[in-house]
This record gives C-alpha cells, sequence and structure tokens, in this order.
C-alpha cells in the first residue's frame, strides 16, 4: 500500500525549519574515515611534540611528588588540624567530576537521540577515563599509608577484618572503580569497529598487527552490528544510572557527616550538576582547539559548539541556583551554626574563594544566552576555562571552608597549601595530557563508524543514500 | 605446495555503494530463502536487521543475568561480611541493612551488567577471531571505509555459482566475487 512506502521525495521544510546536517558539506564516507585517521597516521606534527614535551615533564613531576609524599608522609601537604581534607580531595571531586561530561555525551545523550553527540563522544570518553585516573590518584595518596590502600577492598587480609559497608567512603571505592571500568568497557567496545577501520587502511605490517589485535576481527557484519548496537544500547542504559550515582555517593562522604556546609540533602543533585557543567567545560576547552588544529570543522561544527554552550548554561544555572538555596536553607533552618557557616563562606577570610565561585560559576555561564557569545570561539574558549576555574573554587569552598572554622573557635584556623600540594596538581596535569595526547596520535578521536552512520548519505530512504521515487523501499512491515 | 592444493571457496561477495542498494539486495537475498548469508557495512543501516530477517538480539538477556548477579553478589557479600563473618557495631547501626549495602551492590550490578553485555555481544558474535577468509580480501578491506558488501557462503544449501551471481547482478552489485576460503 502507498501509505507503507516511505517516499524518496520528502517535501522541503521552510528554511526556518530545515536541519542543519550534523557533518556539514556532504562529506562522503571516504573523506570521514581519511580526514580523522589522518590524524593518527602522518607524523606528529610540531605542535604535538610542543605540547608533549611539557605534559610529559608535567607528569614526570607527579612522579616524583608522589614518591617524596610516600616516602616522607602526607605532612608534605598542606593539610592540617581543622582543615585535614584539602587540596587532596578538592582535586580528587574535579578531576572525577570533569570525567562525568564524557559519560553524560556518551551515554545520556545516546538514549535521548541527540545525534550531535557521535562527534564528539569519543574524545569525551577518552577525557573522563583520564579524568577518573587523575582522580583516583589522590584517595589512593591521602590515606597516608598509601600500601594499605588494598584494605578497602573485600580482600582477605591477615586480620580477617571486612571493610566497613556502612560508610559512604567505601561506597566510593564501589563508585569510582566502577565508573572507571565501565568507562573503559564503554570505550573500547565504541572503539572497536574503528579499530577495524585503523586495521584495514594500516600501510605497516605492525600497525596492521596491533590494531587488529584491538579490533577483536571486526568485519562489519550485519549479524555483528545487531548484538553490538544493543549491548552500546544497554551499556548506554547502565551508564546513565551509574555517572548520576558516581557523584551522588561522592557527594555522600561530604552530606552523611554532621559538619555545616556538609551536612545537606541538596548535595547529590547539586554534585552532579556541578560535575556535568565542569565537563562540559573541559570539552569545549579541549575540542575548540583540536577542531580548528585537525580541520574537523565539518564534523565538529558551530552546531556542535552551540549546543555543549547551551548544556554548559542550563547546568550552570542548576548550580547558581544550588548556591541561593543553600543559603536560603541556611537561614530558613534556624540552625546558628548553618547560619554562620554561610555567613563565614560569603564574609569570612576566605571570601576570596567565595567570590572566585559565584563570579565563575553562576555569572560567566550566564553570558551564553547570547548567540554572539555561543559563535565566538575565543570568548567560548576563555569561558570553558574559566567554568572549570569557578568549579575547582567550589569544591575548595565546600571543603575547606566548611572545615576550617567548626562548631568551637578552638577548631578554627586557616589552612595553605605547601609547594608540593600546587606541584602535585600540576602533575595531575601531566598525566591527564599526556595521556590525552597519545590517544590523539594512536586512537580515532572521532568515532569513524558512528559519524559515518549520521550522515545522509547512511540513510538508505533518503536520496542522497541512494533511494529513489520509484524505487520506493517498502518498510516489510507484515 | 599451496598452488597445486585445491582452495575451497567461501562465498560469492557482492560490492554495493549507496545504503539504499545494499538494503534492496538484502531483501532479495532473504526472500530467495538463503541461510548463511550475511551483509557487510561500514556503519550499521538503519532498517537493515529487518531486511535481513534477523530477530531481536539476545544481548540483554546476558546484561540482565550480569546485572542479578551484581546485586546479589553485593548484598550477600556485604552481608556475609559485616554481619556474619566478622561483625563490627559501629554507630549502633544494625549489623546489616539493604539501604547501607545498597550502593555498593548497585554499583556492581552495573559493572556486572557492563560485562555482561560487553562479553554477551562478543559471545554471540563469536569474538575476538583473528582471522576471517573475508579479511583477506583486498577489496573487501574498503567495508570499513565506504563500501557495502553482501556475501553469500558455499556452504548454504541454496547456493550456486550461476544463479547466485545472477541474483545478486539483478539487484544491483557493480562487482561480484568468489572469495577463497
Amino acid at each position: 500500500m502507498a501509505a507503507h512506502g516511505i517516499p524518496a521525495n520528502i517535501p522541503q521544510p521552510p528554511p526556518e525549519l530545515e536541519r542543519i546536517p550534523l557533518v556539514a558539506n556532504l562529506r562522503s564516507f571516504g573523506w570521514i574515515s581519511n580526514q580523522v585517521a589522518a590524524l593518527c597516521e602522518d607524523r606528529a606534527p610540531f605542535w604535538w611534540w610542543v605540547l608533549f614535551v611539557p605534559s610529559f615533564m608535567a607528569l614526570c613531576l607527579l612522579g616524583a611528588m608522589l614518591s617524596y609524599q610516600i616516602s616522607t608522609g602526607v605532612g608534605v601537604w598542606g593539610n592540617m588540624h581543622p582543615v585535614m581534607w584539602a587540596w587532596d580531595i578538592v582535586n580528587f571531586v574535579w578531576w572525577i567530576g570533569i570525567g562525568h561530561a564524557g559519560t553524560l555525551i556518551s551515554a545520556i545523550l545516546f538514549l535521548l537521540r541527540q545525534r550531535w553527540r557521535t562527534a564528539v563522544n569519543r574524545a569525551a570518553e577518552a577525557m573522563t577515563i583520564f579524568a577518573v585516573m587523575c582522580a583516583g590518584i589522590y584517595p589512593a595518596l591521602h590515606v597516608g599509608r598509601m600500601w594499605y590502600d588494598w584494605w578497602l577492598f573485600p580482600i582477605p587480609n591477615s586480620n580477617s577484618i571486612w571493610p566497613q559497608f556502612r560508610s559512604p567512603l567505601m561506597w566510593d571505592v564501589f563508585a569510582v572503580s566502577t565508573y572507571f571500568t565501565v568507562s573503559v568497557l564503554f570505550w573500547y567496545m565504541g572503539l572497536i569497529p574503528d579499530l577495524a577501520v585503523m586495521r584495514d587502511r594500516a600501510k605497516t605490517k605492525l600497525r596492521q598487527f596491533l590494531y587488529g589485535l584491538g579490533a577483536l576481527g571486526w568485519t562489519g557484519s550485519n549479524r555483528h552490528w545487531s548484538n553490538y548496537e544493543k549491548a552500546y544500547l544497554i551499556l548506554a542504559g547502565l551508564s546513565t544510572p551509574l555517572v548520576l550515582s558516581v557523584h551522588s555517593i561522592v557527594s555522600l562522604d561530604f552530606a552523611v557527616s554532621q559538619l555545616p556546609g556538609w551536612h545537606t540533602t541538596i548535595f547529590p543533585p547539586y554534585f552532579v550538576a556541578g560535575a556535568v557543567f565542569s565537563g562540559f567545560g573541559m570539552v569545549l576547552t579541549l575540542l575548540i582547539p583540536l577542531r580548528k588544529i585537525f580541520k574537523l570543522e565539518d564534523i565538529i561544527t558551530m552546531r556542535h559548539i552551540d549546543v555543549m554552550c547551551k548544556v554548559t548554561l542550563a547546568t550552570g544555572s542548576i548550580v547558581g541556583y544550588a548556591y541561593a538555596m543553600e543559603f536560603f536553607i541556611a537561614w530558613y533552618s534556624g540552625n546558628p551554626n548553618e547560619q554562620f557557616h554561610f555567613m563565614n563562606r560569603a564574609l569570612g577570610p576566605y571570601q576570596w574563594a567565595w567570590i572566585m565561585m559565584v563570579s565563575c560559576n553562576v555569572l560567566v555561564p550566564q553570558l551564553f544566552w547570547f548567540k554572539k557569545v555561543r559563535h565566538n570561539l575565543v570568548i567560548v574558549f576563555i569561558l570553558s576555562i574559566l567554568v572549570n576555574v569557578g568549579m575547582w573554587f567550589e569544591r575548595f569552598v565546600i571543603i575547606v571552608l566548611s572545615l576550617h572554622r567548626e562548631f568551637i573557635p578552638a577548631n578554627w584556623g586557616y589552612y595553605r597549601p605547601t609547594w608540593v600540594d600546587i606541584c602535585t596538581y600540576i602533575g595531575t596535569f601531566g598525566l591527564f595530557f599526556t595521556c590525552f595526547l597519545l590517544f590523539l596520535r594512536f586512537l580515532p578521536m572521532i568515532a569513524i563508524s558512528e559519524v559515518k552512520g549520521v550522515t545522509a548519505q547512511s540513510d538508505p530512504h533518503h536520496p542522497l543514500g541512494g533511494a529513489t521515487v520509484e524505487e520506493k523501499i517498502p518498510d516489510d512491515e507484515e | 605446495m599451496a598452488d597445486t592444493t585445491l582452495t575451497k571457496s567461501y562465498g560469492m561477495i557482492a560490492e554495493f555503494r549507496t545504503a539504499a542498494a545494499v538494503l534492496h539486495a538484502a531483501q532479495k537475498v532473504r526472500d530467495a530463502g538463503f541461510r548463511k548469508w550475511d551483509v557487510f557495512t561500514p556503519f550499521p543501516v538503519h532498517g537493515m536487521d529487518r531486511a535481513m530477517g534477523l530477530r531481536n538480539s539476545k544481548v540483554g538477556w546476558f546484561a540482565f543475568l550480569g546485572g542479578v548477579t551484581g546485586y546479589a553478589t553485593g548484598m550477600i557479600m556485604i552481608w556475609w561480611m559485616n554481619a556474619l563473618d566478622y561483625p563490627i557495631v559501629v554507630g549502633g547501626k544494625p549489623m546489616f541493612s539493604p539501604h547501607a549495602a545498597f550502593p555498593p551492590s548497585y554499583e556492581l550490578t552495573i559493572l556486572f551488567g557492563a560485562f555482561g553485555s560487553l562479553f554477551g555481544m562478543l559471545f554471540l558474535n563469536r569474538l575476538p577471531r583473528l582471522h576471517h577468509p573475508l579479511l583477506k580480501n583486498k577489496r573487501f578491506s574498503l567495508v570499513t571505509h565506504d563500501r557495502f558488501f553482501v556475501v553469500i557462503e558455499c556452504d548454504d544449501p541454496k547456493y550456486s555459482e550461476f544463479e547466485t551471481r545472477k541474483l545478486l547482478e539483478e539487484a544491483g552489485s557493480p562487482h561480484i566475487e568468489i572469495v577463497e576460503e
């Protein structure tokens, strides 16, 4: 019946309703493969070395700082009574929050059928994995005697004591390690068809062998694609509650305690929104220069940047709302400790940190309301960095400011980081960028097969996909 | 040595240039009643599962099994460790409470479910497979680039060199060849 036939001559929508294609300039499948794969086939460009050498040096600095800290003790950090959690946990939460945008893009936007995600998900997932690696360093080391870290896992030890599962810190161990593992699985699964692309274009035996090993013998069989797509959907469905739970559980590390500034029910959603906010900041910081350098403007289009700015605006506004709500509840609760704490945040000795937090997280993203701002890449790039500066200060405010003036003035103090704190933090950037730059050199940074799948010519019912008016492919719904 | 022994054919591969063409061809091959055949594409083509007559993938069962195992593992492990094997009273809380045990069990549900879906997918696809007759074919390597292929195996009971070639030609394939085992 004609009603079941899908007409190939789709009536053209009016220009204002026309969808902007996800891949600009009607690029062919081959162009996508060539353009993306070339990034890891050509010789390393000069700028790559310019970035890699300092990153690697910073990574060495991290090694030196951690060795110094392990051999001497946590006293080399500035953590001191009453501020026993400081840069270590600030940086842990900051890094793990950055990771969240990667999973949001790869999982939640997949479930929401936001097809633009395909252009950015590979790089964002890589960012997630490396950020979680940086994050994981801190809790492992701040315990002091890090050679006992394995006590965190349910492994029998000589004392026959098991981990204490009523503590949110234990939940955190499970949340973060699951998050890391599932992120790697998801990332790797997305890579399988693209590793096959790399294998089939390999010019040397070694590359063919190594990419072939990773591709697991992928042939592009549709029977395989059928299982693959289902598995990908399920992984996306599993990662969605996972990513929401990870930062919720991180926030419970604080919220379960009795400390004013920490003991609040708003923490889980507030932390998740903040995490997505900072993660999109990082995605923008990474991708704006990369699309320019790698000439990927047809794949990561202005529309992609525009949408990501809007997500940043939305999550930034949620964060701003949470800040306001914290103050309101402090007043409304009638609890003098709570009220003192929040006055102390805004007017106390750390006022500078609070002002940095509010200006970068609440005021700065509001500029994304303007299309002119969203389409000016230089401004977006600067704002995306400010977002992460602001989010770092948010964690500083939550952790250090809540601890530095506890209930009684005997527990008051002023925290200052040491040079080891600062160098360790710089070192984690070294780890992150070393890994990220190696990823850019050796793995396709764009999901090649996924991007092919969102072009118009991939659609068998679209004229560009080969559908003709006479053929009218029936949709077989017998 | 090798040139004297008769090499067995693996199957007939037919190349297509557009998604619509290969979808069309798949419907023809399906309707002709072939069993051992497959379509190879650089990306999943929308509607191809139906065009090939494939049923819903079974990966979900593996993920479900993984998830159930994960949740049960978490709950049983925590109960056994904290309430049975070495009970410690912490803050007067009950030795075991499903609420406190929920977050780690929830994470294990997801962890095992994720393993279930990835390894379930690999198992159903019989991967990893480091050798495949098609991977030796030069032309076939374009399948990850921009070409689409329909492959009918010689083991299929309906396979005949002449009839099958004719079918694929009628389906509009510009290039057909036989791939050796």
